[in-house]
Parts: C-alpha cells; sequence; structure tokens
C-alpha cells in the first residue's frame, strides 16, 4: 500500500458530495469572464472606441485600482482587463473552500478517521482535495477558453489558464494552513485573508504603478499573463510551481502530524463561564469573526482611501472614464464618485457579512447545538434575536469601520463619508432579512441567500459597464440608494428599504416560531 | 397533579413518514419512567414533542400540566434535558457550557457543580472540540444534574460513558429520585433500566406497545423451569401455557406463562421433584421479543 492508495475512490467521493456546487460554481465564474466580451464589445464597438477606454483607464490610478491595468485595446483584451480580479478571486475562493472542506473540515467533524483506518493512504485525502481543486479549476479555465475562442485562441487559453491557475495557488495556500489550524472555518477565514491581502497589494501595486507590489500577489500574476495582448507564456508555468511548492510545503507538514491534530493547538480554557444569556451566547460565538471582518474594512478603507486623490489625476474631458464613473458613482463630481464607488463596494461586501452571520442561526439549529438551549428557558425569539443583532449591527460596525478608514488616508471632513458609508445600511439589511426570512420560513433553501447575495454583488460590480435594462439593474436594492457623498441625501428610499428589510425579518421570524426546529 | 407528562393519541409525521402514530405515555410525577424502544421507533421524537421543539400533528400532550408547545419558555426553567448525541461549541470550554446552562436557567448550585465535575472526573477546561463523546455526553450530564428542576428528560444519556462512569451515573438518577424528581429515561441499556426505573413503556413504529411497572410486564411473560424428577412426567404436554417443553428421561425443560406456573408446579410434584431451576423473565426477554416482533 502506497501513500496514495485510495486516492482515486476519495476524489471520487469528493466529487460525488460537490455534484451541485463544483459545476454551479465553475459555470458562474466561467460563464461571467466567456458572457463579457457580447456586452463589452456591443458598447465599445469601434476601435477607436476601446482605444479611447483603454487610454483614459490607463491613465487613471483610481480605476487601476479596482480592475488593474489594460494591455491592450481589443476586446479580448477588454474582457481580460475587465474581468480577471473578480474571476480570479472567485476561483480562488471556491478552490479554498473545496480544500479545506475535503481535508481539515473531515478530521474535524471525525469522518478522516473512519475512511484512514480504511485501505488509504497517508498522502490520499490531501491529493484527493487538491485534485477536486483541480478538476473544477480545469472546468473555469476550460469554460473561459471555449467562450471566448472567438476573440482569438491564443488569448483565450492564456486568459483561462490565468484564471483557474490562480485557483490552483490559492487551493495550494488552503492546503498548507489547513495543516495549521484545529478549526476548518479558521482555515477557511486564513486562507480568504490571505487573498485579501493579495487583491490589496495588487490594487496598491496598480494604483502605485509599483510592479513589486503587484508581483507580490498572485492575482497581479492573472493579470500579467495579458491575455489577448501579447500573452506572456511564462506566467501560467509560474502559478503552477507556486502551487507545486505549496503543496510539497503541506505534504511536509501533513506527514508530520497526527490525523486531526495541528500546528496551532487548542489553549484549555476557562473552567468556569460566564456566558449567561442566549445574546451573550451569540455574541460570544460571533465575536471573533466580526473583530475579524472590521479590520479588514478599515484597512481596505485606507488603502482605498490613498487613492481618492488619484481620480482627479483623470484628464476632465475623457468621455469612456467619466461614463463609468457616472454610472458607478452616478455623479459628476469625480472624487466624490470614486467615494460614493467605494463606500458602494464596500456595502455590497458587507452583504456577504450578514448573509454569512444570520446563517449562523441555521448552522446551530442544523448541528443540534440550538436543540439543548431552546430547551432550556429561552424563547425563539430571544434565540434568534442574539444573531440577529450580531449581525445587522456587526452590519453598522463594518460600514463605519470602512468610513473611518477612508477618511484616516483621504484626510479631509470624515462627516460626509461616515454618511455615505451609513446610507448602505438599508440595502445591506434588506439582503439580511431577505436570508431570515429564507431560514424562518424556508429552512431548507436557507443557503441560496448565498446565490441572492452574489447575483447583488455581480449586479452592482460588473452591471454599470454592461448597459443591461434599468429594470435588471434596479434588482439589487443597492441600485435605489442615493450616491452619497455629493448628491442630495434622499430620505425615501432609506426608509422604504428599511421598513422592508425589518418586514422581512418579521417575517422570517414569524416562520420559525412556528416550524419545527430541524433534527 | 399527579403525571408529570401525559400524552396521548401522539401523531406526527414528517412528509410521508410516520414518525409517531398514536403514542401514549404516562410518566407519573417523582418516578423513573424507562422509555424504550428500537431505533427509530420515535423516542427522539417523542422527547422533541414534550420540549415543544417540534409541534403535535394530533393528539393531546401535557408535562407538569401545560401544552409545552405553547407554554415552553415557562416550562422549560422546570425540565433539563440530555440529548443522545451532545454536540458542543468547539471553541467553549466544558464548563463554560455548563454553566451557561445553568444559568439560562437561573443558575446552578456551585457546590453541586463542582461535586458532578468531580464524581463525573470532567475536565471542564477543554475545548468542545476536544471532548471525545462520552466526555461531551459529562458535560451534558453535568449541566442537567447540577440544576434545580422538576423534570429531567434523558435520551439516551450514558451512550458514550465507560462501566465506571455509567454506575455515577446510576446513582445521580437515584439521587434525583430521592428528591422526588420525575426522570424520563430513554435507553438501550436494559441492566440500566431494569435497575433505576420505576416503570417502563415500550414503543415500536411509533405506538405504545407495553406500559407498566416491572413486575407488571414480567407478568405477561414465560419463566423458565428446568427440573430433574423421579419419574416420567406426566401430561405436562397437555397443560394450557406450556411452551418448549423438552423431556430426556427425567430431565425437564419447559417455558410457562407466569399466570399458569402453578398448574405445572402441581403437576411436577406429583412425580416427585430431586431438583428444580426457576427462571424469572428478563426485561432483556421481554425487550427482545417486542424487537422481534417488528420484523426489522
Amino acid at each position: 500500500m502506497s501513500a496514495y492508495t485510495g486516492t482515486a475512490a476519495l476524489t471520487r467521493l469528493a466529487l460525488r458530495r460537490d455534484r451541485l456546487m463544483l459545476p454551479l460554481w465553475a459555470l458562474v465564474t466561467g460563464g461571467m469572464v466567456a458572457g463579457g466580451a457580447g456586452p463589452l464589445g456591443a458598447l465599445y464597438d469601434t476601435p477607436a472606441e476601446r482605444a479611447a477606454l483603454a487610454a483614459s483607464m490607463t491613465a487613471n490610478s483610481s480605476m487601476r485600482s479596482l480592475y488593474g491595468p489594460v494591455f491592450g485595446d481589443s476586446t479580448g483584451a477588454l474582457v481580460a482587463w475587465r474581468y480577471t480580479t473578480f474571476a480570479a478571486v472567485l476561483a480562488a475562493v471556491m478552490s479554498l473552500i473545496i480544500v479545506v472542506r475535503h481535508t481539515r473540515e473531515e478530521e474535524e467533524t471525525g469522518r478522516q478517521e473512519m475512511l484512514s483506518a480504511g485501505r488509504v493512504g497517508r498522502r490520499a485525502p490531501l491529493t484527493a482535495a487538491l485534485l477536486t481543486a483541480l478538476v473544477a479549476d480545469a472546468a473555469v479555465a476550460l469554460i473561459i477558453t471555449a467562450g471566448l475562442a472567438g476573440e482569438g485562441a491564443g488569448g483565450a487559453l492564456a486568459l483561462g489558464l490565468a484564471v483557474g491557475g490562480t485557483g490552483m495557488v490559492f487551493a495550494a495556500v488552503a492546503a498548507v494552513v489547513a495543516q495549521l489550524t484545529e478549526s476548518a472555518r479558521l482555515a477557511k477565514g486564513l486562507t480568504a485573508t490571505v487573498l485579501g491581502l493579495a487583491f490589496v497589494l495588487r490594487a496598491a501595486g496598480d494604483a502605485g504603478d509599483s510592479p513589486a507590489l503587484t508581483w507580490a500577489s498572485p492575482i497581479g500574476w492573472a493579470q500579467n499573463v495579458r491575455a489577448f495582448a501579447g500573452e506572456r507564456w511564462w506566467v501560467p508555468p509560474l502559478m503552477a510551481a507556486a502551487a507545486v511548492v505549496l503543496g510539497a510545503v503541506a505534504y511536509g507538514l501533513a506527514g508530520r502530524r497526527d490525523v486531526g491534530m495541528s500546528f496551532l493547538p487548542a489553549r484549555p480554557g476557562p473552567a468556569e463561564g460566564r456566558i449567561a444569556t442566549a445574546g451573550g451566547l451569540a455574541w460570544r460565538l460571533q465575536r471573533g469573526s466580526l473583530l475579524g471582518w472590521t479590520l479588514g474594512f478599515l484597512v481596505a478603507g485606507v488603502v482605498f482611501g490613498g487613492m481618492v486623490e488619484g481620480a482627479s489625476d483623470l484628464v476632465g474631458d475623457n468621455e469612456q472614464a467619466r461614463r463609468i464613473f457616472e454610472r458607478m458613482g452616478g455623479q459628476a463630481g469625480l472624487e466624490n464618485a470614486f467615494l460614493a464607488t467605494l463606500t458602494g463596494l464596500f456595502g455590497m461586501v458587507a452583504a456577504l457579512w450578514i448573509v454569512g452571520s444570520v446563517l449562523r442561526l441555521h448552522g446551530e439549529e442544523t448541528s443540534q447545538r440550538a436543540e439543548p438551549v431552546l430547551a432550556g428557558p429561552v424563547s425563539r425569539l430571544r434565540w434568534a434575536a442574539g444573531h440577529l443583532a450580531v449581525a445587522f449591527g456587526g452590519a453598522a460596525v463594518l460600514m463605519a469601520a470602512a468610513a473611518a478608514g477612508l477618511t484616516l488616508a483621504y484626510g479631509r471632513d470624515g462627516g460626509p463619508v461616515l454618511g455615505a458609508a451609513l446610507a448602505q445600511l438599508p440595502a445591506v439589511w434588506v439582503l439580511g432579512g431577505l436570508t431570515v426570512l429564507l431560514y424562518g420560513a424556508w429552512p431548507g433553501a436557507a443557503v441560496a441567500a448565498w446565490g441572492v447575495a452574489g447575483l447583488c454583488l455581480a449586479l452592482g460590480w460588473i452591471g454599470p459597464s454592461l448597459d443591461l435594462p434599468r429594470a435588471v439593474l434596479e434588482l439589487s436594492p443597492y441600485a435605489h440608494l442615493p450616491k452619497l457623498p455629493g448628491t442630495e441625501m434622499a430620505w425615501a428610499p432609506v426608509v422604504l428599504l428599511t421598513g422592508l428589510a425589518a418586514a422581512l425579518v418579521a417575517a422570517g421570524l414569524a416562520g420559525f416560531r412556528r416550524r419545527d426546529l430541524r433534527s | 397533579m399527579t403525571n408529570a407528562i401525559s400524552v396521548s393519541g401522539l401523531h406526527k409525521s414528517f412528509g410521508r413518514t410516520h414518525a409517531l402514530d398514536g403514542l401514549d405515555l404516562t410518566v407519573a410525577t417523582g418516578e423513573v419512567h424507562g422509555f424504550l424502544g428500537p431505533n427509530g421507533a420515535g423516542k427522539s421524537t417523542t422527547i422533541r414533542v414534550l420540549l415543544g421543539l417540534q409541534r403535535a400533528d394530533s393528539g393531546t400532550v401535557r408535562l407538569l400540566d401545560r401544552d409545552p408547545w405553547h407554554d415552553a419558555v415557562r416550562l422549560h426553567r422546570h425540565v433539563a434535558y440530555v440529548p443522545g448525541d451532545v454536540t458542543l461549541w468547539r471553541n467553549l470550554s466544558g464548563g463554560e457550557v455548563i454553566d451557561l446552562y445553568g444559568r439560562l436557567r437561573g443558575g446552578l448550585d456551585p457546590a453541586r457543580r463542582a461535586e458532578l465535575v468531580d464524581r463525573f472526573e470532567l475536565d471542564p477546561t477543554k475545548k468542545g472540540r476536544t471532548y471525545s463523546k462520552g466526555n461531551r455526553q459529562k458535560v451534558a450530564l453535568v449541566a442537567a444534574f447540577a440544576s434545580d428542576v422538576d423534570v429531567l428528560i434523558l435520551d439516551e444519556p450514558t451512550s458514550g460513558l465507560d462501566p465506571l462512569m455509567e454506575e455515577v451515573f446510576k446513582r445521580c438518577v437515584a439521587e434525583e429520585r430521592e428528591r422526588g424528581r420525575t426522570v424520563l429515561l430513554s435507553s438501550h441499556v436494559l441492566s440500566e433500566v431494569e435497575s433505576l426505573c420505576d416503570r417502563v413503556s415500550i414503543i415500536r413504529k411509533g405506538r405504545t406497545v407495553e406500559t407498566g411497572s416491572l413486575a407488571e410486564l414480567r407478568h405477561l411473560t414465560r419463566t423458565s423451569i428446568t427440573a430433574e424428577l423421579a419419574g416420567p412426567p406426566d401430561g405436562l404436554a397437555h397443560l394450557p401455557g406450556v411452551h418448549a417443553l423438552d423431556v430426556q428421561g427425567g430431565r425437564v425443560r419447559l417455558q410457562v406463562e407466569s399466570d399458569r406456573l402453578d398448574a405445572v408446579l402441581t403437576s411436577l410434584t406429583r412425580s416427585g421433584v430431586r431438583s428444580l431451576t426457576s427462571t424469572p423473565p428478563t426485561l432483556e426477554e421481554l425487550f427482545l421479543r417486542h424487537y422481534e416482533e417488528t420484523g426489522r
């Protein structure tokens, strides 16, 4: 029996378990890029228009920080500019979830023990997880290559490899991190932090024209494949090499520890507890992740706040850039438009916090941890209220942290920025309310809330440059918010959305009180 | 109020599965009641309905003379629950969890808590994810026994405990009974039920098939008799209630329904008895008889 015995069976098991998530994620990630050529090509249909767009985007450090530099003015090159970062991040998240799910999570739940007691080699579980990630990333690459072949086969292949390659680099990062922690949640969180850091490094590098920073980030590598603009074929092998080296580190670490053990072992806790209420329990369970998110928002605020000044570098009469800014920021003043764009982005990312935080209810219930608490003298409303207070209040804390970061680096009066950030909350809360409704009324479909939040994110991030119909864009609650700072505060949508969020929460809680606890 | 728990005609379906199909259960105040049944018979579902975690489709359910669905919060002050499969928060220590459950109910007696932690040999500083199954079970047991409640609902509480800890558990239940508390004990460990329970209910496929004191239930079953006789037995085979008769010379083995014992003994004495062994039915035999009838 070799160290790899059983890899094939474990890979089949992993693919079987992920039979829904994996194709869906690959299809959305790959399809988004592959489908991008049509709308972009239609929007900028003459070479002159495309050249103007490329020139203005290259000149503007703020836009470079968001999307990266433009390397060419063909439709293909514009697709690569517009989508590489977003698709690479999606592929990276997919890969890290796959790897942690099939390594540390299996060990943590004790399932790995049963498998490893069979004819399963020591290296088989990690190998199977990496192979599963490879299948998923290859699928993404294939969809991109096939979908964009019309723009040039070489460029399409390069873009596919760039996105899939980033996925594999983060699969390998996750493989290393999964050896270090005992908890799968922490492993995912730490890997996501590395990913966030990679994004910020690239953004800072591209905005400040400092290639060293960009090249420190795997997402920067993906852009620098330069698909459709004189492909650099040596970059994908660089990604492969990085993945192999990280993979070797992971195997080395895995060989030095026991199943279920880690290099960052759990410390003993207090013999006596001070948590006395369901609300206190919710806070205790969520405070760590709220702290992490708050720091993330603060740091990102500082990084992006430093780029606001650059917004005015833009040549004033550049029509293309103005068009994109005006769609995203909804106004003419460029610094304000950029700030409005940024607070909008923070608002959309805060949706991920609120969905995840509300779904803690779902996790507590399905893991049977809610049962003994609710078998105590704790009403269902009180139990849910604890987690919801952290979720909805936490969203406000995050937006305030982002505003503080932006203000620190931008160095102007912070009031309007804070106002703009907090004005995002009603839309965030609506998505949180929708999650509560799904959880309360259709608990089996609660995780679909992630899909809704993802859709709103895609509409806000990609939508403005695609000239989608207004009716489609307005499906997202974010489309109805006033574009602050710089424009008049509009109270009507803010009040209406807040009311809608409250109604959704109330409906969800009413459903939750009436239904059986899931066992 | 003489019955702490009274359930009658309880129905509960999940989609097309009928988990409970007219279940009856009566637990008198102050008794330890064994709740037996094969896996999937509906024990845990009954307990969840009793706790107001799931709602009855039909039938009456009373806990301490209240409706467990509508008065859940008020009732839970007087009830402690130990689930069969205890899951803990991975980053909370066992001590934190015990105190949380205690405080939710209005506080624990610190002396009693310390005594129980000691008796169960639990390390309360370990984090949830590092406990073994038995130790997770101990966390829930300490929390339940340390709380000042009227009713304890224990769903297979000793699964994962070693024999020494099972003894500790038995003593704790006995102490609870002495304090006048009511215990509903769902279990597969028959020796545990036999030594602890005043009465038992056996359920099968969501219905109650047998209920009563152990003495009453034994009455319904057969006693095994082995005898050595001076002469050949006379007319045993024709007596009503005799089963599995096996005669080899003067050695007789048979099973007899408990209410027919008298006639059998009279018949044996006529032939002259040299030795006689009589074994009362164990709960296990009773249990197996009902389980086997399920045709699993």
